[in-house]
């Protein structure tokens, strides 16, 4: 089980690989399309990469939800439970 | 056609098993040097494979690309931007009209690595693992587009595909673009990033490749008696071409006039040259006459010459059946004996070396000569490079490709 700051940091580290962002500026309140530009092909990669990482399992359907960096951080720890 | 606008080359750019840049190239050219090197991958053991030596790029493009760029393009994409960068660069880097700005980027295999890598990933992952970004990085029109992208060039960005011509073929798309005023400036060239097992084990069973394991960086050996094979080599070679108004506008420097293109195909075999080089020599003289020009204005050729037994006599044969006794006036030579074949790049490298020739007047070596062939009667530089003379001059580059393609460029001192 991972606390909220070690899946935001390792969520960051995902972010920056795929996309070059700093992982500083990667935090909760951030909406990955309006304030990282994240395109929707760029998320499917980060999806899939933090599934790996947490193992977890986030459906296809669950990513459209997941409009900011806190949303994804809260399904991951909700599922980890 | 003289009310047509005339073409001109203002910038080049290149990264091969030379160097990561055309200039480092160049200096590789003009020393003499052989790119080759003996392959560590595993697979070359692996797969116990024939030859054990390629031209592999010099440079990684991680020194002048990010890590997420990289991420997100094939290797020939990589390898065509990198080219973009530099040959930009020399251009001066001008501001243009994005809507007169176009590309012509061709490539002969496409993203083969992507496309099998990530073939890989289905079978042993899955497919949630397969990347997103899959298929545009796998499409052979990628370098084109992300060219484009990058640049925000807004005229057109095309991709021929002829083998190892393509890269010749897409300088003669763009000079077509700016002749039709399609455009006023182009980025033309050609990538190629196909150093993978199954690439190589075909080029092995198909006998084509040198495998002189001992003497990797005496292998490529065009005219020497002891040929016996093609080098596989990898990376880019782009020029940037212009309207001549559109270049003195600017201020911009000059290296050569883009006087003509000639294409032909043999229809005689898929692979197998036409050994009396009647389509190979229907090419370079729509060139030479499209370029307004006579052969004995050409002094110079820079040969496709690949190291092939059977290729190299048949390009000789078209040159002296295209150009008769005007052939003995022009100095040949064959920088795959440096660079390797570059496959769909080669052609762009090669058009890009043969500017600087003129734009220098110096014809590049052949090197490894130890035993010429006699079976060539052309005046072949051969030990180190040659001076050419002063006055208007001009040169042909040729290309030729498996499908039976022949693309033959000149170019013209301004």
């Amino acid at each position: 089980m991972a606390s909220e700051q070690e899946i935001l940091e390792g969520l960051a580290d995902i972010v920056n690989e795929e996309t070059g962002i700093d992982q500083g500026d990667v935090q909760a309140d951030k909406s990955f399309t309006d304030d990282l530009d994240i395109d929707s092909l760029s998320m499917m990669t980060i999806v899939v990469n933090a599934e790996e990482k947490f193992g977890v399992r986030i459906p296809d359907d669950e990513v459209k939800n997941l409009k900011t960096v806190g949303d994804a951080v809260a399904f991951i720890q909700k599922s980890q439970a | 056609m003289s009310s047509e606008r005339r073409v001109v080359i203002t910038g080049l750019g290149a990264t091969t098993p030379l160097g990561g840049s055309f200039e480092q190239t160049w200096e590789g050219i003009l020393a003499g040097r052989s790119g080759m090197r003996t392959m560590d991958f595993d697979w070359v053991e692996e797969f116990d494979m024939p030859a054990k030596f390629a031209a592999l790029i010099h440079t990684s493009p991680e020194e002048v690309l990010s890590k997420v760029e990289c991420r997100r393009m094939d290797p020939s994409t990589q390898y065509a931007m990198v080219a973009s960068k530099d040959a930009w660069a020399d251009a001066g880097s001008p501001e243009v009209d994005p809507l007169r700005f176009g590309v012509a980027i061709g490539t002969g295999m496409g993203g083969l690595h992507t496309l099998l890598g990530q073939w890989d990933t289905l079978r042993e992952k899955g497919v949630r693992r397969v990347f997103p970004l899959a298929v545009p990085m796998l499409m052979p029109n990628s370098p084109s587009g992300t060219v484009s992208l990058n640049f925000g060039a807004r005229a057109g960005a095309h991709t021929t595909v002829s083998a190892c011509a393509s890269g010749a073929e897409s300088m003669g798309t763009a000079y077509e673009m700016i002749r039709q005023g399609r455009a006023d400036i182009v980025i033309a060239g050609g990538t190629e990033a196909a150093i993978h097992p199954i690439c190589f084990a075909g080029f092995c069973q198909m006998q084509a490749l040198s495998t002189r394991n001992d003497d990797p960086q005496g292998a490529s050996r065009p005219y020497d008696k002891g040929r016996d094979g093609f080098v596989m080599g990898e990376g880019a070679g782009v020029m940037v071409l212009e309207s001549e108004e559109h270049a003195r506008a600017r201020g911009a420097r000059i290296y050569a006039e883009f006087a003509g293109i000639g294409m032909s195909s043999d229809a005689h075999h898929i692979t197998a040259p036409e050994p009396e080089g009647a389509g190979a020599s229907r090419a370079m003289l729509e060139a030479v006459e499209r370029a307004g020009l006579t052969p004995a204005d050409i002094v110079h050729v820079n040969a496709h010459a690949t190291s092939t037994p059977v290729g190299d006599i048949a390009e000789a044969n078209a040159i002296r059946r295209a150009f008769r006794d005007a052939a003995d006036g022009m100095a040949v030579s064959g920088t795959k004996s440096m660079t390797g074949h570059l496959l769909g790049a080669a052609g762009a490298l090669e058009g890009v070396f043969t500017a600087k020739s003129i734009a220098d007047r110096v014809a590049p070596a052949t090197i490894n000569i130890e035993d010429f062939d006699e079976a060539i009667t052309l005046d072949v530089v051969r030990g180190s490079h040659r001076e050419l003379p002063a006055g208007d001059i001009a040169a042909l580059n040729n290309s030729f490709g498996f499908g039976g393609h022949n693309v033959a460029l000149v170019i013209k001192s301004i």
